[in-house]
């Protein structure tokens, strides 16, 4: 779950790692009134989850209160990649010397986090990582062990930094480091990270995304922050049809009927498991199909969530019929998804045979299954149709063959 | 012949009174030459049974009334709890440990796995469905009951590595209908930080005279498809590999995750299209459809491999053509 910048700055402030004097609000006069507590030149900065703010014009210098309300309104009003901002940052401009970067990351391969230094810092780090590797420290710190300020002193070291910077820098990386572990972030970095011209360190950008996972471990900061648990923070905002997904897999506790995705083509699809979804979604789109959504099916959902399912996917509009895939299953019941998405069918007053384009799900309980779909006049496939072929089929049934290429 | 386990491994079940635990159990019990499941754990449950398996509080009670080290666990328990409970069972000289739960964050996940590495353990999963070695054995809920792994597993000379542990029986199942069985088929879980990635597993195929290809099924996010290719050129693989990648589509939605967990496109080396070039530098074919990867693999297996048919099973046609 990606932070907001001023989110982000305020736990690295809390961490004990100096920032900027910096204020935030939704209101352009409240703007104003940080710019004049400031009391100097500040910079306004939208607080958008998205990247490219500065070229798209949501970041501005302001030498005055009224500058700094102005630029406000522009930017609260100001759409950066299909983003509105949260709000704006007030900042005072800082006097800086030089720039550094800090970040810290997880290493699935060492199954650790790393550390990352750089004394470039202001750019992207993977960019510096390309075309000046030795200008990145890198050290990995235990799981199990305390976070110790030698960790953070070598790898600052490694970039050839010393004196009295590397003294003032490693306590402030090896602060980076406990917040990154003790809040489960996936992502914690300091950006530029600046030496000021009275040799002091600030922290003026902060990025931080914390482990979906671990939310629940963090409520009173995610509170603090202002945070609601309905709060996503995707990539993209849920759509309706995503939250109305989310809502039957709620409906009961068994199984899940959900993580709905929603796509712009015809092909209603009422897939799983994990794997399965993936590997299906991608086969429609082998054979020219356009799904109209994603989702997963998996864990023995009931009869109801299935339905709920089906039926959200049938009146999707353009949707015409939907095809039911899966691979092989072992927990979750084929006769409980045959009558699931039977039972959508029937109840928004359709004919199975006619809305189900397949029905591919081999695996536990399929004996029962097949025999419910073949009284209905569904076409079915056990496991000797592969999945990319029940997929060809179900979208010659829904796009037309002509669409199929050979 | 397999890997991780066999039909003498003995193991535990943690959280066994849980709902899937038990049908779990059940399973592992009816499935090839029945599993040595010694004990099962439920703090509070002392004196229960499961399906005839003795519960215990602790898992030291449980070492202590098999009377001798117990080679592994798999453990079930909610992910407030699996930490511990995978803690619980390495100070308890356990040494595999299969880690079914979803949803742990993954500091829990790596510390439980550099406790692990201490301890001289190894950590299958979490998010998966455990090991099976066909006809013989399986550790975890991997092709479900007894009777629908029989459908879909069958022994012979292919170890399976899979991301999915659905997808681990519908390649296990495609093979099977090819008449390519599977020595050992892995589970290894779908999340960002896992206990056995595919390259950790390679050397114990690659010391399995029976194993003579690999299938893995693979999906975006991690690096872990590149840290294969590296052990593969490493080490000159002598086996076969046949790679499936699924969640093509997702390299162009980045930063949305889909599938598992660790399914997601964050950086340029996390996409489908990355993997694959890393993968065939490595001479790793990747297949398209799940269909074609039995004549891949039977068409790069080395000739002597008919000879290791299990008895019964009638030699298919492709090991005398043009193959």
């Amino acid at each position: 779950m990606r932070l907001f910048e001023y989110e982000a700055r305020e736990i690295v402030k809390r961490a004990g790692i100096p920032v900027t004097d910096f204020g935030f609000t939704t209101d352009a006069a409240e703007a104003r009134s940080i710019a004049e507590r400031i009391g100097g030149p500040t910079v306004i900065k939208s607080q958008v989850l998205t990247g490219g703010r500065m070229k798209a014009g949501g970041v501005k210098f302001a030498d005055t209160p009224e500058a700094a309300e102005q630029h406000a309104a522009d930017i609260l009003a100001l759409e950066i990649n299909g983003h509105m901002p949260r709000g704006v940052l007030v900042d005072p401009r800082a006097d800086v010397k030089q720039e550094y970067y800090a970040g810290v990351v997880w290493d699935g391969t060492a199954k650790k986090p790393v550390i990352l230094f750089s004394d470039m810092g202001g750019i992207d780090i993977e960019e510096v990582a390309e075309q000046h590797p030795d200008h990145v420290g890198r050290v990995h710190i235990s799981n199990l062990m305390p976070i110790s300020d030698h960790k953070a002193k070598e790898c600052i070291a490694q970039t050839g930094v010393t004196g009295k910077a590397l003294q003032r820098l490693t306590p402030i990386v090896r602060r980076l480091a406990q917040l990154f572990v003790d809040h489960d972030m996936v992502l914690a970095e300091i950006n530029p990270l600046c030496e000021m011209h009275d040799g002091t360190f600030v922290a003026l950008d902060a990025h931080m995304d914390m482990e979906s996972e671990a939310r629940g471990r963090h409520k009173k900061l995610l509170t603090d922050l202002g945070v609601g648990d309905d709060e996503t923070r995707l990539a993209r905002e849920p759509t309706e049809f995503e939250l109305a997904g989310e809502e039957v897999d709620g409906s009961d506790h068994r199984g899940v009927a959900g993580n709905v995705t929603e796509f712009d083509g015809n092909i209603g699809l009422v897939i799983g498991a994990g794997g399965g979804s993936l590997t299906l979604f991608d086969a429609v789109r082998a054979h020219g199909g356009e799904p109209a959504n994603y989702c997963e099916i998996g864990g023995n959902p009931s009869v109801q969530k299935t339905c709920g399912l089906a039926k959200l996917v049938l009146t999707k509009p353009g949707v015409d019929k939907i095809a039911v895939m899966m691979s092989i299953v072992s927990n979750t019941r084929v006769d409980i998804v045959a009558r699931g998405v039977i039972k959508a069918c029937l109840e928004l007053g359709f004919d199975p045979a006619e809305k189900i384009a397949i029905f591919r799900i081999p695996g536990a309980w399929e004996e029962e299954g097949f025999k419910i779909l073949k009284k209905y006049g569904i076409e079915y496939a056990d496991r000797s149709v592969s999945m990319h072929e029940a997929a060809r089929r179900a979208v010659a049934k829904i796009a037309g063959p002509e669409s199929v290429p050979a | 012949m397999s890997i991780l386990i066999g039909a003498e491994t003995t193991f535990i079940v943690q959280g066994i009174t849980g709902r899937e635990a038990v049908n779990l159990t059940r399973e592992c019990l009816d499935y090839g030459a029945g599993a040595r499941i010694v004990g099962g754990v439920t703090p509070g449950r002392k004196g229960r049974d499961v399906h005839g398996v003795p519960v215990y509080d602790t898992v030291a009670q449980a070492v202590e009334a098999h009377g001798s080290p117990i080679d592994g666990s798999v453990v079930t328990v909610p992910p407030a709890f699996t930490k511990d409970a995978v803690f619980e069972a390495l100070e308890n000289d356990i040494k595999l440990v299969v880690i079914v739960t979803e949803r742990i964050p993954r500091r829990d996940v790596a510390q439980m796995v550099e406790l692990a590495t201490m301890r001289g353990a190894r950590i299958i999963g979490p998010n998966c469905l455990g090991i099976i070695v066909p006809d013989v054995v399986k550790m975890g809920g991997i092709g479900g009951p007894a009777k629908n792994a029989s459908q879909a597993y069958t022994p012979g000379p292919i170890g399976v590595i899979s991301r999915s542990g659905g997808m681990t029986t519908e390649m296990s199942s495609t093979l099977s209908a090819a008449s390519l069985g599977q020595s050992t088929a892995v589970s290894i879980g779908g999340d960002a930080i896992i206990g056995s990635s595919y390259a950790e597993l390679m050397p114990l195929f690659d010391a399995d005279r029976h194993t003579e290809g690999i299938v893995i099924y693979t999906e975006p996010g991690g690096r872990m498809e590149a840290e294969l290719a590296k052990w593969v050129i490493d080490n000159e693989c002598r086996m076969p590999i046949v790679a499936f990648m699924a969640g093509r589509f997702m390299d162009e939605m980045p930063g949305m995750s889909f599938g598992h967990a660790g399914t997601i496109v964050e950086g340029k080396e996390d996409t489908a299209a990355e993997k694959i070039a890393r993968l065939a530098d490595a001479g790793i074919i990747v297949a398209e459809e799940i269909s074609e990867i039995p004549d891949i693999m039977k068409s790069k297996l080395p000739a002597h491999v008919e000879h290791l048919k299990p008895p019964g099973v009638s030699v298919p046609s492709w090991t005398h053509g043009a193959s």
